[in-house]
């Protein structure tokens, strides 16, 4: 057994012992830790497979951004995870069967139909004098996919309003400014000039 | 040596994984929507072994592209999720029958 491979297995058994606390454990925020322990597993799979720059997205952009928005939710709210929990133990079954058919289905096409290794030789690894793995990923998405590039930015747009429309309450006990009248007042609506006669100097 | 059906086996034993979760965390929403970014994984983890196995970066575009909606998908779900918790004071989907379906 090779160094790589052992890594693999590493990581591997660790991933898959993650996404298995994820769908099992009580509590809410454990869940989003062991998610967070998935997602760090995975991009040092994806290490192993070069592909560099998503294996860092991946870090930065699950784990730092999506994962804190998960936590952020999971602890602001006050949730009772007791009548959550109903039907775990009935579902148990059926689910671990469904999951076991699926599995064993695709582990058989996987690795006894297609997929073979001898028809899918591993290739070279990348020279440290080639094309890093960024710099051929920005050609490609600056060049043949900018379009999808650019929709994937308005989607981004899209999402965030989306999300401060939907959050975003005016609560009636609270004071607001209103900007438009402030500009537009003038000085007769606040000033008032009072006439009093000149007292005489003792 | 690590071959293609190794990486390919670690995702469908994800996608398996997230599958159970579904199905016996049908009343959490959280756990759902985690269960959701789980599956998205999965299909992240296959994207980029055939890029790497076939040398075509075009799977890894893909993925950059399912990060970002997967990113949106998170903030507009947890938003709902959030606006449902002020109006419900629940996250049980057992509750959420307003519409008599």
């Amino acid at each position: 057994m090779t160094f790589e491979l052992f890594v693999f297995y590493l990581f591997a058994a660790i991933m898959v012992f993650a996404a298995s606390r994820v769908i099992s454990v009580r509590n809410p925020v454990h869940a989003a830790m062991y998610l967070v322990l998935t997602f760090f597993t995975c991009a040092a799979i994806w290490l192993l497979l070069e592909a560099e720059f998503l294996a860092i997205t991946l870090v930065l952009v699950y784990v730092g951004a999506v994962m804190v928005l998960f936590l952020f939710v999971v602890m602001m709210l006050d949730i009772n995870v007791e009548p959550l929990r109903e039907g775990f133990v009935k579902y148990l079954p059926v689910g671990i069967l469904v999951g076991l058919i699926m599995l064993v289905e695709m582990v058989f096409l996987i690795t006894q139909r297609y997929f073979k290794a001898e028809q899918f030789p591993a290739p070279e690894r990348a020279s440290a004098e080639a094309m890093s793995n960024t710099e051929s990923l920005g050609r490609l998405l600056y060049s043949d996919f900018l379009f999808q590039f650019e929709i994937a930015a308005i989607i981004l747009l899209v999402a965030i309003v989306a999300a401060i429309a939907l959050t975003m309450r005016r609560r009636p006990e609270t004071k607001y400014q209103t900007p438009s009248e402030q500009i537009s007042v003038k000085k007769s609506d606040r000033l008032r000039v009072v006439d009093m006669p000149a007292e005489k100097r003792n | 040596m690590i071959t293609l059906s190794h990486y390919l086996t670690l995702g469908a034993l994800l996608f398996c994984l997230s599958v159970v979760g579904i199905f016996l965390n049908r009343k959490n929403v959280i756990i759902l929507l985690m269960c959701i970014e789980l599956m998205l994984l999965s299909v992240n983890m296959n994207f980029v072994t055939f890029s790497h196995f076939l040398g075509d970066g075009a799977g890894q575009i893909f993925v950059f592209f399912i990060l970002t909606v997967a990113a949106a998908e998170a903030a507009i779900g947890l938003a709902i999720l959030v606006v449902l918790f002020r109006n419900r004071s629940t996250i049980n989907v057992a509750d959420l029958d307003a519409l008599k379906g």
